[in-house]
C-alpha cells in the first residue's frame, strides 16, 4: 500500500511535467491545426535556460524559472513569426516539416555550446519527509504544486479573459475573427507565448528533478507529451492536462510492477488501445458540423 | 439623398482570386444615413466586395470611409474605424456562448459604461438572445444565430453596418423580423450596406440599390425604381 502511494506521488510529478508540455502542443493545434514539432525542443531550451541562469548568474529558483519561461516564450513567438506564419496558407505538410526542421536546429544550436551533458546546480534545498512510510521530497511537492498553479492560471486565461475568448474563437473560425476588431496575429502570438512558456517551465522542473541535461532530452519527452495531448483530445486544454497525468501514471505504474524496459512498450500499447475506443481522445469531440 | 455626405466610397474596385476576376472595376457610394443594397445572383461578386471593404481580401481601386483611404488599414482596425460586418453564413463562434460572442465584438472598445448600455440595447431588440445568454452559439437555431450576428455587429458600435445575405435560410416571418430590425437600426443612426439575393425585400427597405452581374454593376436606382424596372423584375424578382 505504501509502495503504491509512493508511486502515485511519483506519477503526479512526472504527469505534471508531461501535462505542462502537452498544453503547448494542444494550444497551438487548437488555433492553427498545426502540430508544433519543435515544442519538445523548446522544453529542452527551457532546461538550458535554467542551467545558464543558475550556473552563470547564480540566480535562485524563482528568477530562474521566470527567465526560462520568458526566454522560451520569446523564442516561441519568434519561431511562429518567422518560420510558421509565412506558411499559414501553405499545405499542412510544409508547416510540419518546417517545425521538425526548427526542432533539429534548436538541438544542434544547443549542441554547439553544450557538446557534453551538463549538470544543473541544486536550486531547491531538497528536504525529504517520511509520512507513514511514504517519502515526500520538497522538490516533488514544489513541482506538483507549481504545475497545478500554472495549469489553473492557463485555464483561467482561456476561459475568462478576452484574449482567451479570442483564442477559442480562432480555434472555431479564424477567418471571422478580424471582423470582431481583433488583431489575429497578436492573439496567435499570445497563444504561442503562453503555450511555449509552459514548456519552458516544464524544462526547468525537469532539470531540477533530473539534473543532467543534454540537447536531445526534448525529443522523447516531446513525443510522449504530444501523445498525451492526443490521448486527452488534441486541441482540448483540459484534455491535455488529463492526458499528461494519465501518461505519467501509466508509465510509473508499469515500471513499478514490470521490468523497467517494458515501460514505454506497455504504456504506449495501452494508450493506443484507448485511442481505438476514443479516436478523438478522452475529451476530444468530432467537430460538429457548422451551419 | 444629397451627395455631400458620402460615408463610404468605392472607386474602380477590382478583386481577383488567382486568375478568377470576381469584381471587375465597380464604383458606388453609400451616403450617411442610407440603406443601400447590392443585389445579384450567385457568384456575382457581392461577398467579395464586402470582404474588400472590411480589409479581408486585397484589391485594386480605392475604398474610402469618411474620406480616408482604407487600403493600408488592417481588418481589425477597420472595425475600430466604425465598419461592422455581418458575414455570409453569420460567422457565429459555435464554441462560445451568446454572451461571449457579443463580448468579443467589444475588443477594441474601452467605454465600459456604453458597452453595458449596448448589451441592453441588443437584448431589447432581440429578447430571445437575452434568454439564451449562456447557450453555446453552435446550438442556436439559424434565426437566433442571425440575431446574434446582427447583435454582435451592434456591439462593435460601428457607424456603418455591412450585411451579407441576412435573410439566407430564414423563414419568411423571420426575414420580415430581421428586416424591420435593420430599419430600426438604420433609423437610430447606423448606415447600412445590405447584400441580398432576396431582391424584393432588400429593395423595399433600401433607399438606393445597385445590381451586380458577374463583377460589374448593371443597374442602379432608388429602391422603388429598381423594383419597377422590368429588366430587374425579370432577372431578380421572378418576372
Ligand atoms: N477564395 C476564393 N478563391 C477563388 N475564387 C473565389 C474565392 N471567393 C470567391 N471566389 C469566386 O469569386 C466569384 C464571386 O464570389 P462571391 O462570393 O463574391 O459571390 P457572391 O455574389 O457573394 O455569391 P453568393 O450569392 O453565391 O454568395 C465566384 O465566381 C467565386 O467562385
Ligand atoms: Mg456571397
Amino acid at each position: 500500500m505504501t509502495y503504491l502511494l509512493q508511486q502515485v506521488l511519483n506519477a503526479l510529478q512526472l504527469g505534471s511535467i508531461y501535462a505542462l508540455i502537452a498544453l503547448g502542443y494542444t494550444m497551438v493545434y487548437g488555433i492553427l491545426t498545426m502540430i508544433n514539432f519543435a515544442h519538445g525542443d523548446l522544453f529542452m531550451v527551457g532546461a538550458f535556460f535554467c542551467f545558464l541562469a543558475a550556473t552563470f548568474l547564480h540566480l535562485p529558483f524563482v528568477p530562474t524559472l521566470l527567465i526560462a519561461m520568458i526566454g522560451v516564450a520569446l523564442l516561441g513567438v519568434l519561431i511562429e513569426r518567422f518560420a510558421y506564419k509565412p506558411l499559414r496558407q501553405a499545405p499542412r505538410v510544409s508547416a510540419i516539416i518546417t517545425a521538425l526542421g526548427v526542432g533539429i536546429f534548436l538541438e544542434n544550436f544547443t549542441l554547439v555550446f553544450a557538446p557534453y551533458p551538463q549538470h544543473v546546480p541544486t536550486l531547491i534545498k531538497n528536504t525529504t519527509w517520511v509520512v507513514g512510510g511514504v517519502s515526500i521530497s520538497s522538490l516533488q511537492l514544489i513541482i506538483i504544486a507549481l504545475s497545478l498553479v500554472l495549469m489553473a492560471f492557463l485555464d483561467f486565461i482561456v476561459r475568462k479573459t478576452m484574449v482567451g475568448m479570442a483564442m477559442r474563437a480562432i480555434s472555431w473560425d479564424k477567418a471571422i475573427v478580424p471582423l470582431m476588431g481583433i488583431p489575429l496575429n497578436l492573439v496567435i502570438s499570445a497563444t504561442f507565448a503562453l503555450g511555449t512558456s509552459l514548456g519552458g517551465a516544464a524544462g526547468v522542473m525537469y532539470a531540477l528533478a533530473f539534473p543532467v541535461i543534454d540537447p536531445y532530452m526534448g525529443i522523447l519527452i516531446g513525443w510522449k507529451a504530444f501523445i498525451a495531448a492526443v490521448v486527452g483530445g488534441i486541441g482540448n486544454i483540459r484534455g491535455a492536462m488529463i492526458g499528461g497525468f494519465i501518461l505519467g501514471g501509466v508509465e510509473i505504474l508499469v515500471a513499478a510492477f514490470l521490468p523497467s524496459t517494458y515501460r514505454d512498450f506497455v504504456a504506449f500499447t495501452l494508450l493506443l488501445v484507448l485511442l481505438i475506443f476514443r479516436p478523438y481522445g478522452i475529451l476530444g469531440k468530432p467537430r460538429p458540423q457548422k451551419v | 439623398m444629397s451627395n455631400n455626405n458620402i460615408l463610404l466610397s468605392i472607386q474602380d474596385l477590382t478583386i481577383s482570386y488567382g486568375n478568377i476576376k470576381a469584381v471587375k472595376g465597380i464604383s458606388f457610394e453609400v451616403n450617411e444615413g442610407e440603406i443601400v443594397t447590392l443585389i445579384g445572383a450567385n457568384g456575382a461578386g457581392k461577398s467579395s466586395t464586402l470582404r474588400g471593404i472590411s480589409g479581408l481580401v486585397s484589391y485594386r481601386g480605392v475604398i474610402s470611409f469618411r474620406g480616408q483611404d482604407l487600403k493600408s488599414i488592417s481588418a481589425d482596425k477597420i472595425v475600430a474605424k466604425g465598419i461592422a460586418q455581418v458575414p455570409e453564413g453569420r460567422g457565429i463562434f459555435g464554441n462560445l456562448t451568446v454572451l461571449e460572442n457579443l463580448k468579443l465584438a467589444t475588443w477594441s472598445r474601452k467605454d465600459k459604461q456604453e458597452i453595458r448600455k449596448d448589451y441592453q440595447r441588443v437584448f431589447d431588440i432581440f429578447p430571445r438572445l437575452s434568454e439564451r445568454q449562456g447557450q453555446l452559439g453552435g446550438t442556436l437555431s439559424g434565426g437566433e444565430q442571425q440575431m446574434l450576428a446582427v447583435g454582435r455587429a451592434l456591439m462593435s458600435r460601428g457607424t456603418m453596418m455591412l450585411l451579407d445575405e441576412p435573410s439566407m435560410g430564414l423563414a419568411p416571418v423571420l426575414v420580415r423580423e430581421i428586416f424591420s430590425v435593420l430599419k430600426e437600426i438604420n433609423q437610430s443612426g447606423t448606415t447600412i450596406l445590405l447584400v441580398e439575393q432576396n431582391a424584393n425585400m432588400a429593395l423595399q427597405v433600401a433607399s438606393r440599390g445597385y445590381v451586380l452581374e458577374t463583377g460589374v454593376i448593371s443597374h442602379t436606382g432608388t429602391g422603388h425604381e429598381l423594383l419597377g424596372d422590368p429588366r430587374v423584375k425579370e432577372a431578380y424578382l421572378g418576372g
